[in-house]
């Protein structure tokens, strides 16, 4: 069986393949692509973690907050002329114009997370409601900040946005590496490193801690609880921001109202499989998840399986190791 | 085992009782069911139901049922979807959204799991009908009235296999991990080639039954016999539902809602009970989509987006989740309200994704809200309380809530296990 399942070559109309050859060709190029998609669910994956860590809430809406900060690029690069097709622009603008759309995504993201904490979440905090309530209420905003986007710019996706022209950098493995992908892996991993020595050194990092391990005797203890939540959930949005930044790169099409959904779950699921409420946890579950999904999809023989197998990724973790591989909670971590 | 096993004498059934607090339902804790609180119209009109006897009941229910049946036929005015939309046709939208909510009220309302994929459920038993009755599948066909129990006990199975990974844990991951799901059975139905995408399942079977003019009696466009049809199988459901919730099962459900580990301490299986509610939960959207498939005749993988399935947890929260005659209520009129102020119809999603919000918010326990009361005894408690409150009240003076039968006591509250009405 598996002999001719390893010579067969992929028909068009498989449904399902396993198809090892192709993946054996393409793996180094699936890796890094898949390194590149995990740096964005990770991103995101951090501020499911985060809010999860402090409140042991599923943010569902956060999706919704990376989508914002997609819609905030969209519009600065319209703004500023980005068109369809690659600007040709000197390094130094094509610089200052990224930096631009990272500000005004994270402007967004962030201006969401803490608009939806006030509005929705505080409300319940205070009148102590069950969880059950917290999960509703996170679906209800989620939904509703997603209609509202649907009756502002309407089902089709945005028009696609090119930054800048991906050049070849080098070459490993016999696999050209291309400028985005270094671009974002290094961002990615260079904001999960601040994010973490943030949360692990500095004063506030120490409260955010504080009130994920117990957040009575936090209270008790001169923190100001409110302030940290609020402070957890503008890290997020802001990390979101980065990673809607980096997901219109990638995928330019991506900016659609419902886009934030799938990759929604995929960055719950990476966090999950790192370990949720670890911060580090995110950043491995994230890269492994993408790697999982590429190469899944590489081998099953079609894009749709990603969020397929992303989904399967979480069902499994969850089955055999719901800790996640990292396992320590975001109040045990160590500073 | 010792709170769940079988018939006790009232007065010692009393003792054993804690005093939980029903948070979910927002009613404070110390509030006590079988003392009506004036200030709650709805409140006030379960506790009267709650003290009826039976037959009495039964008496105010049957005209109810009868003008249930009748909705589609009278075609009120004012009321009424048209011009605009087929006003049979949307009674039977409206029966099966709240055949959808009383299912999705045994996961939420009585489990307190929150489900965000039950369209996945509602689509397994869709496409169950669809290939085993479309001329378009390549399966045996069976008569369409013989795939609604396969249906069922196909989404049954699909809720078990999803519900035992997932159960053993918190319930969070079960609400991310069904809304995964809703959204791989629609991804599923698009890859697999058997499930046929987008072409989808012409033609599903409905039952038999030819009119005079030889159009079929069930045909896709008579909403009137669809209609009666699924409100049939509501009302037999709200009977099974109903003698659920009395029974050890029900009481466990909300023991687990209320408090999963307490629950588990006092001798709850409550991983079991957890499956069980997800798997009848599940049965019952299967049927749903059954249902929903051979009235409209076609099924593709179009329809099961996953926000239909935010529209079934509205249904459930905004009706009151825990309580079957909410759910019924917040069923119909998530259903309905598109189709009757079809100005509004474009901005359903938004109104109702709002309404959770808000809901939540300003009153967690929805339109109708459940009640903690006696589960096991309780009609005859109410009317023990009803008797005690005559006894006292020809006999001022005596202090009440001592007397071991059942009677509302000046301490706090005796009756812990039950919700819902």
């Amino acid at each position: 069986m598996i002999p001719t399942i390893l010579m067969a070559a992929p028909v068009a109309n498989d449904w399902i393949t396993l198809d090892f050859v192709s993946l054996g060709q393409n793996f180094w190029s699936a890796t890094f692509d898949g390194l590149t998609f995990g740096s964005i669910y990770a991103l995101v994956a951090l501020g499911y973690t985060l809010v999860y860590g402090v409140l042991n809430l599923i943010n569902f809406a956060h999706s919704e907050v990376f989508i914002m900060g997609c819609y905030a690029v969209f519009f600065t690069l319209s703004f500023l002329g980005f068109g369809p097709s690659a600007p040709n622009l000197g390094i130094g603008q094509i610089v200052v114009n990224l930096l631009l759309a990272l500000l005004a995504a994270i402007v967004a993201s962030a201006l969401t997370a803490f608009l939806l904490e006030r509005l929705a979440y505080k409300p319940l905090r205070k009148r102590n409601a069950p969880r059950l309530v917290f999960l509703i209420t996170a679906i209800g905003a989620s939904f509703t900040i997603q209609y509202l986007i649907f009756l502002w710019r309407g089902p089709v996706p945005e028009q696609a946005l090119t930054m800048f022209q991906t050049k070849p950098i080098f070459e490993v493995f016999g696999t050209i590496i291309y400028s985005d992908q270094i671009l974002i892996v290094t961002a990615a991993v260079i904001m999960m490193v601040v994010t973490e020595r943030f949360i692990s050194k500095s004063r506030t990092g120490r409260g955010i801690r504080a009130v994920a391990q117990d957040p009575d005797t936090a209270t008790l203890m001169g923190v100001n609880k409110e302030k940290i939540i609020i402070t957890t959930f503008v890290i997020g949005g802001i990390l979101a921001g980065a990673a809607a930044l980096f997901y219109v790169m990638k995928i330019p099409s991506g900016v659609v109202y419902n886009g934030g959904f799938i990759l929604g779950i995929k960055a719950f699921a990476a966090a999950v499989l790192g370990g949720i409420g670890n911060v580090r946890g995110a950043l491995l579950g994230g890269l492994l998840l993408g790697l999982i999904g590429n190469y899944g999809q590489i081998l099953l023989g079609n894009s749709q399986w990603t969020d397929v197998v992303a989904f399967l990724v979480l069902v499994l973790v969850l089955l055999f190791r719901p800790e996640g591989i990292l396992g320590t909670s975001l109040g045990r971590s160590k500073a | 085992m010792s709170m769940f096993d079988g018939p006790k004498p009232l007065d010692t059934a009393k003792s054993d009782q804690a005093n939980a607090k029903m948070e979910s339902s927002g009613v404070p804790p110390g509030s006590s069911a079988a003392v009506p609180r004036p200030n709650r119209k709805f409140g006030r009109w379960s506790d009267c139901w709650r003290e009826m006897p039976r037959q009495k009941q039964w008496l105010i229910l049957i005209p109810i049922v009868i003008v249930a049946f009748l909705l589609p036929v009278v075609n009120p005015p004012f009321i009424t979807t048209e011009p605009g939309n087929d006003w049979p046709l949307a009674c039977q939208l409206m029966a099966i959204y709240a055949l959808v909510a009383v299912g999705l009220n045994i996961v939420i309302g009585y489990a307190g799991l929150l489900d965000l994929g039950y369209i996945a459920f509602f689509a397994v038993g869709s496409y169950t009908a669809a290939m085993l009755t479309s001329p378009d599948s390549a399966f045996i066909k069976i008569p369409y009235l013989w795939t609604l129990p396969v249906a069922i006990a196909v989404s049954m199975f699909v809720g078990v296999l999803l519900g035992l990974p997932t159960l053993r844990l918190r319930g969070d991951y079960l609400a991310i991990v069904t809304l995964g799901f809703g959204e791989i059975v629609r991804i599923l139905a698009t890859i697999i080639p058997a499930m046929k995408g987008q072409p989808g399942f012409q033609n599903v079977g409905h039952p038999p039954g030819v009119g005079a003019d030889g159009i079929p009696i069930f045909a896709n466009s008579n909403g009137t016999p669809w209609y009666w049809l699924t409100l049939s199988i509501l009302i037999i459901m709200l009977f099974l539902v109903g003698n659920m919730e009395r029974s050890r099962v029900g009481r466990a459900w909300i023991a687990i809602r209320e408090d999963e580990d307490a629950a588990e301490t006092m001798g709850v299986p409550t991983f079991k009970y957890k499956v069980w509610a997800f798997a009848l939960g599940a049965g019952v959207g299967g049927l749903a989509g059954a249902l929903m498939g051979g009235q409209v005749g076609f099924v593709n993988n179009q329809k099961f987006d996953v926000v239909t399935s935010i529209l079934f947890v509205a249904a459930v929260v905004l009706g009151g989740s825990g309580n079957k005659v909410g759910a019924i209520l917040g069923g119909a009129l998530v259903a309905y309200i598109p189709l009757r102020f079809t100005a509004i119809a474009e901005y359903k999603f938004l109104i109702f994704g709002l309404a959770l919000v808000l809901i939540m918010i300003y009153r967690s326990q929805g339109l109708v809200p459940a009640k903690q009361r006696l589960l096991a005894y309780g009609t005859k408690a109410y009317a023990a309380v009803r008797r005690q409150n005559a006894e006292n009240a020809r006999r001022p003076g005596t202090p009440d809530g001592s007397s071991g039968s059942g009677t509302p006591p000046t301490t706090p509250v005796p009756n812990a296990e039950g919700s819902a009405s």
